[in-house]
């Protein structure tokens, strides 16, 4: 059986230029981050580590697709914050929460694990917000999601794969 | 004994390292003489699969005695122990809930309990050990029969709740159950008494004053006239069942309405609330804190109402998944967090 695609026609939109860092000092808190001058987590460092995740359909990084973008992340230091808001590319999207589990992950990764972390779709922006922001910010499911080898496998693959950017 | 705000402190008298991963679940025996224990003795389950039992020596410091592994494939999200002490059920995202037994100093596997669809998220053992019960994301609620020789038959599958539940909690003194879930309803659970059937009895929700986001704990004070609900709506609530039927009528336990909210302590989602036999709630949430409740005394007019203790901010460095009180020893209150650490707390009254 052969599924058709969710959206088939994505716009797609240049990358940003990349904001150049690499001048500032060493020693910062984020090594795999460009560095920063004040040592202060802010929105473009949460940017930066998830702007070249892959769509779940499509080969263009989730920045590409305008899903997210610097001005949709929010950061509090000092709180222990980081807001996502992001935009799926079409109002019945099914994987939004694919989506949402792959920011998770890398943020994970990426950063403390003391960072509270809020994911939510746009307002407006799906049919189903509401489910999937319940779904997105409950941790049991999330836990649980990310045991499902076949889930797994496929944020795996939109956070490390190589096919991105064949323009 | 009455507390007073400004006389008590929690401290913390011990950490618990080991789990790898966040630590999800904890429960104290009750009867730590039957499992090879002098004193106290917890259990811990955890994200990284494993079970830990940590004893109490000498020294009156906790020590893990043994490690539960290689039974559950996935996260172990919740355990309990039977009455007796003698039997530990784990409930795993695995699918399954694994008994053990403890035999000639060892815990042994000598049961799997099968049917759940998907992840087991609580298991409760009734207070007679009768009974024991298990709810999944796959909306369901069993009850199992123990059984002679290890056997566990399902008596009953219970539908009702319309999406994964949470968390489920036996009667103190009744064989009542109560659930809570995703879908933000709280439900009561029964026995017809003529056809051994089990059936829904209460159901409250936000139209009965009930929470607004899912319901993550349900907790009993010991007299089982009160319990506490927490949530992902940053409250916690009480609820009573004032009747005037005798304790041991299973109706007596199967009406409650809610008298008291408690808002405004916790900034994020509040994961578990435990009642300890001296009337102090604990609660520990998202926030990484830890609160403790008592019963407001002197306006008996109006409703009963609760108010904060004190507060413990930071009392992790992530969030708490669970806090339970000691049932021998009930100033003593152990938390379990993210940061997969456990961590022992001594409620002290200052001089």
């Amino acid at each position: 059986m052969t599924l058709g695609l969710i959206n088939a026609n994505p716009v797609v939109h240049e990358r940003r230029e990349r904001l150049s860092r690499a001048d500032d000092p060493p020693h910062h808190p984020y090594p795999h981050l460009h560095p920063h001058p004040d040592d202060v987590l802010d929105a473009l460092d949460v940017f930066d580590s998830v702007r070249d995740i892959r769509d779940p359909e499509h080969p263009y990084s989730l920045e590409q697709l305008s899903v997210l973008s610097e001005e949709s992340i929010t950061v509090d230091e000092k709180l222990g914050r980081i807001q996502i808001t992001f935009t799926p590319t079409v109002q019945h999207c099914s994987m939004a929460t694919v989506i949402g589990l792959c920011l998770r992950v890398k943020l994970m990764q990426c950063f403390p694990p003391h960072f509270k972390v809020d994911i939510k779709v746009s307002p407006g922006s799906l049919a189903n917000e509401e489910t999937v922001n319940k779904q997105l910010n409950d941790k049991e499911r999330v836990a649980a999601a990310l045991e499902n080898p076949n889930l797994r496998q496929l944020v795996d693959e939109c956070l490390y794969s190589s096919e991105l950017y064949s323009y | 004994m009455e507390l007073l705000d400004s006389s008590v402190d929690l401290q913390e008298v011990q950490k618990l390292e080991g789990h790898a991963d966040r630590v999800w679940g904890l429960a104290w025996n009750p009867a730590p003489h039957n499992c090879g224990g002098a004193s106290a003795m917890l259990a811990s389950c955890s994200g990284d699969k494993t079970l830990r039992i940590w004893q109490m020596g000498p020294t009156h410091h906790l020590d893990c005695s043994t490690i539960l592994e290689d039974t559950h494939t996935r996260t172990v999200r919740s355990c309990a122990w039977s009455p007796c002490g003698k039997f530990l059920a784990t409930a795993s995202f695995d699918s399954t809930t694994a008994i053990w037994k403890y035999v000639g100093g060892d815990f042994e596997c000598v049961a799997t309990l099968e049917g759940h669809e998907n992840e087991v998220k609580s298991v409760t053992w009734s207070s007679s050990g009768t009974f024991l019960a298990t709810c999944s994301r796959d909306k369901t609620v069993w009850i199992w029969e123990v059984q002679p020789g290890d056997e566990y038959d399902c008596v009953a599958v219970l539908q009702g709740h319309s999406q994964d539940v949470k968390m489920v909690q036996w009667h103190p003194l009744v064989d009542v159950l109560v659930s809570v879930s995703y879908d933000n309803s709280i439900k009561v659970w029964a026995e017809d008494g003529d056809s051994d059937d089990w059936h829904c009895v209460q159901t409250l929700n936000e139209g009965s004053s009930g929470h607004t986001s899912t319901v993550w704990s349900v907790a009993f004070n010991s007299s089982g006239d009160r319990m506490v609900t927490s949530s992902d709506d940053l409250t916690l609530k009480i609820w009573d069942t004032s009747s005037a039927i005798s304790q041991t009528d299973t109706e007596g336990f199967a009406s409650w309405r809610h008298i008291c909210t408690l808002s405004g302590y916790h900034g994020r989602t509040i994961f578990s609330a435990h009642w300890s036999s001296e009337g102090v709630i604990a609660s520990g949430a998202g926030d990484d804190a830890l609160c403790l409740f008592v019963e407001e005394k002197g306006n008996s007019v109006e409703e009963p109402s609760y108010r904060l203790l004190l507060k413990k901010e930071k009392a992790h460095d992530m969030d708490i998944n669970s806090v339970r009180w000691n049932p021998k020893d009930q100033r003593i209150l152990a938390s379990a967090s993210d940061d997969g650490t456990i961590k022992i707390w001594e409620l002290r009254e200052i001089s």
